[in-house]
């Protein structure tokens, strides 16, 4: 929980990560590629106090995690959403074992969310309602470019892909977090469009589908597809550290979400251990659309404490204790329920 | 050989990045031009690793295009990518795009290209109609002969060219990728669309610049 002018703002940290990217799990010169990738995104948007020295970068193990997100950072639940990168590390990136470990050593403050790939077929299926059952899945990570033998993604549209999707209504995986990748078969075509989620927002309605990034870098085909797919929900991860660089453009990031989504369809992550979480709940906090940006609305206290954990914990049927939830409106708790129709 | 070498960075003006809509040059991905022996060497290089792979074979043969209209051997280098070697071979083969990616490659990028020529031309509508907006002006009914001779004025009129659309002064400003109109009522819709691309597109050029200079810190642009 994070306080601030008497305002109390219940912290979900709807994606987080706990990887192991040193050289001893690295497979191939792809695995120092990406993390150099995420280490540079790293530098370039955290204030000079929080870039940590790279070593530190490659892996943080489970007690850094809980040090960064509930110690210092205000968490109060975070969701893993791992990524596997079977091609670039040889135990893949996000640790399966050592998270999910975390999960049940700290009941009640962490989510497992695990991923699937359509190319797994059959057998990748079987493999799905097994970790639904074991992990007790809520919901997955996708990434979409993902490498896979010859193969470098796939989209949510594929034939093979709605199988898994549908495996998911029938076994109440609702939540399908999706973060698209720069490769996917076709190269001919853009990889980061979202069109596909446009598509199975429409064919799932039962799901929901939360765009990382908010669609970046295609906010606008995100904004499009989203207004019309109420099913569509936009993750914050690396949209907000922005905060601090270009406080104008993340401005403007928020304000297009909110007039095409609404308060009640978006949702806060450090994306850690990308960046941590304390600097960006406090900044988020204190942050107000520039007043050159005449064309937005002023950040309610209320929008703040829906996206920073209101929002997620609807989503994920975490309780919310009294003094962090919104006042009761019109007959219903607007930081549970009402939250729960969008 | 300062003037081939002066000649080539003049040349690689003309390549832009399709995605932010700027020249390549602006954007500090032209790394060395070297020449010597008759033949010029130019080094690119992007803001990452992952960098998509088919924006980054359009830049690289693009700027191996117009450089070999100088009538030079050229060899252009694409560094630190991913997907460097399969790129750098068919460049180095002039194998086109299907040849170098194989497999992965359908038809071409010519689709790639559009989609970006359109968002460019959104973009560039939406910022000289917002400053016509505040000015009290019906953007429904605003043509290109009101617009002043400005720089976002000639921007417009280029990415217009770039999509086969007229430059007379009484076609409408505010149009689709066909040149067509919006209806009256589609019109805020339209233009607060147009502003979404507009912040998009400008939001990924602040950061991939942003990131090219965090992952070389020490290199200027050539």
């Amino acid at each position: 929980m994070y306080t601030k002018d008497g305002e109390n703002y219940f912290i979900v940290d709807a994606h987080i990560a706990l990887w192991d990217a040193r050289p001893e799990n690295q497979l191939n010169i792809h695995g120092k590629q990406f993390i150099d990738c995420f280490y540079d995104y790293h530098r370039n948007l955290s204030p000079e106090s929080e870039v940590w020295p790279y070593e530190e970068y490659l892996y943080q193990g489970g007690d850094r995690l809980m040090k960064d997100l509930f110690e210092d950072g205000y968490v109060d639940h975070a969701i893993f959403q791992p990524a596997r990168l079977g091609e670039f590390y040889k135990n893949g990136f996000g640790q399966t074992e050592e998270a999910f470990a975390l999960t049940q050593k700290h009941p009640g403050k962490l989510t497992y969310n695990h991923n699937f790939d359509p190319r797994f077929g059959e057998e990748g299926l079987r493999q799905l309602r097994r970790d639904a059952e074991r992990f007790g899945l809520k919901g997955v990570k996708l990434y979409t470019a993902e490498w896979h033998g010859d193969s470098r993604g796939y989209k949510l549209d594929d034939p093979w892909t709605y199988r898994y999707l549908e495996v998911c209504q029938e076994l109440g995986i609702k939540n399908i977090h999706v973060h698209k990748g720069p490769t996917i078969r076709p190269l001919d075509r853009d990889a980061f469009d979202v069109a596909d989620v446009d598509k199975v927002a429409t064919d799932f309605t039962e799901l929901n589908f939360v765009v990382e990034h908010c669609g970046l870098p295609r906010l606008e085909d995100f904004c499009w597809i989203a207004t019309q797919e109420p099913n569509v929900h936009a993750g914050l991860a690396v949209a907000i550290p922005f905060i601090h660089t270009r406080p104008k453009y993340f401005g403007q990031i928020i304000g297009e979400l909110l007039y095409w989504l609404d308060e009640n369809r978006i949702q806060f992550s450090s994306d850690y251990a990308l960046w941590t979480p304390r600097w960006l709940v406090e900044r988020f906090v204190d942050f107000q659309i520039p007043e050159e940006l005449t064309e937005y609305a002023p950040l309610t206290v209320a929008q703040k404490k829906k996206i920073l954990g209101l929002n997620a914990a609807a989503m994920y049927d975490i309780e919310v204790p009294a003094e962090c939830r919104l006042p009761v409106e019109a007959g219903t708790d607007a930081g549970t329920e009402a939250v729960a129709v969008a | 050989m300062p003037d081939l070498v002066t000649a080539a960075r003049k040349a690689l003006d003309a390549v832009l990045d399709p995605e932010l809509d700027e020249p390549i040059t602006d954007l500090g991905f032209v790394r060395s031009i070297e020449a010597g022996d008759g033949e010029l060497t130019v080094h690119l290089r992007l803001p990452t690793s992952f960098c998509s792979p088919n924006f980054a074979y359009l830049m690289a043969s693009d700027a191996k295009d117009v450089l070999s209209a100088l009538g030079t051997r050229v060899t252009v280098v694409l560094d630190d990518h991913h997907d460097s070697d399969l790129i750098n071979r068919g460049l180095a083969a002039d194998a086109g795009y299907r040849g170098t990616f194989g497999h992965e490659a359908e038809t071409g990028l010519e689709e790639l290209r559009l989609t970006f020529r359109r968002k460019a031309h959104t973009a560039a509508m939406e910022r000289v109609l917002t400053r016509f907006v505040r000015d009290g002006a019906e953007p429904h009914d605003v043509v290109l002969g009101d617009l002043p001779d400005t720089p976002e004025t000639q921007a417009l009129l280029r990415r217009r060219e770039a999509l086969g659309l007229s430059a007379d002064p009484a076609e409408p400003v505010l149009v689709d990728e066909h040149g067509e109109p919006y209806p009256r009522e589609e019109v805020p819709l339209r233009l607060r669309f147009a502003r979404s691309v507009r912040i998009s597109i400008e939001g990924n050029a602040h950061f991939c610049r942003g990131l090219l200079r965090t992952r070389y810190p020490e290199e200027k642009a050539s």
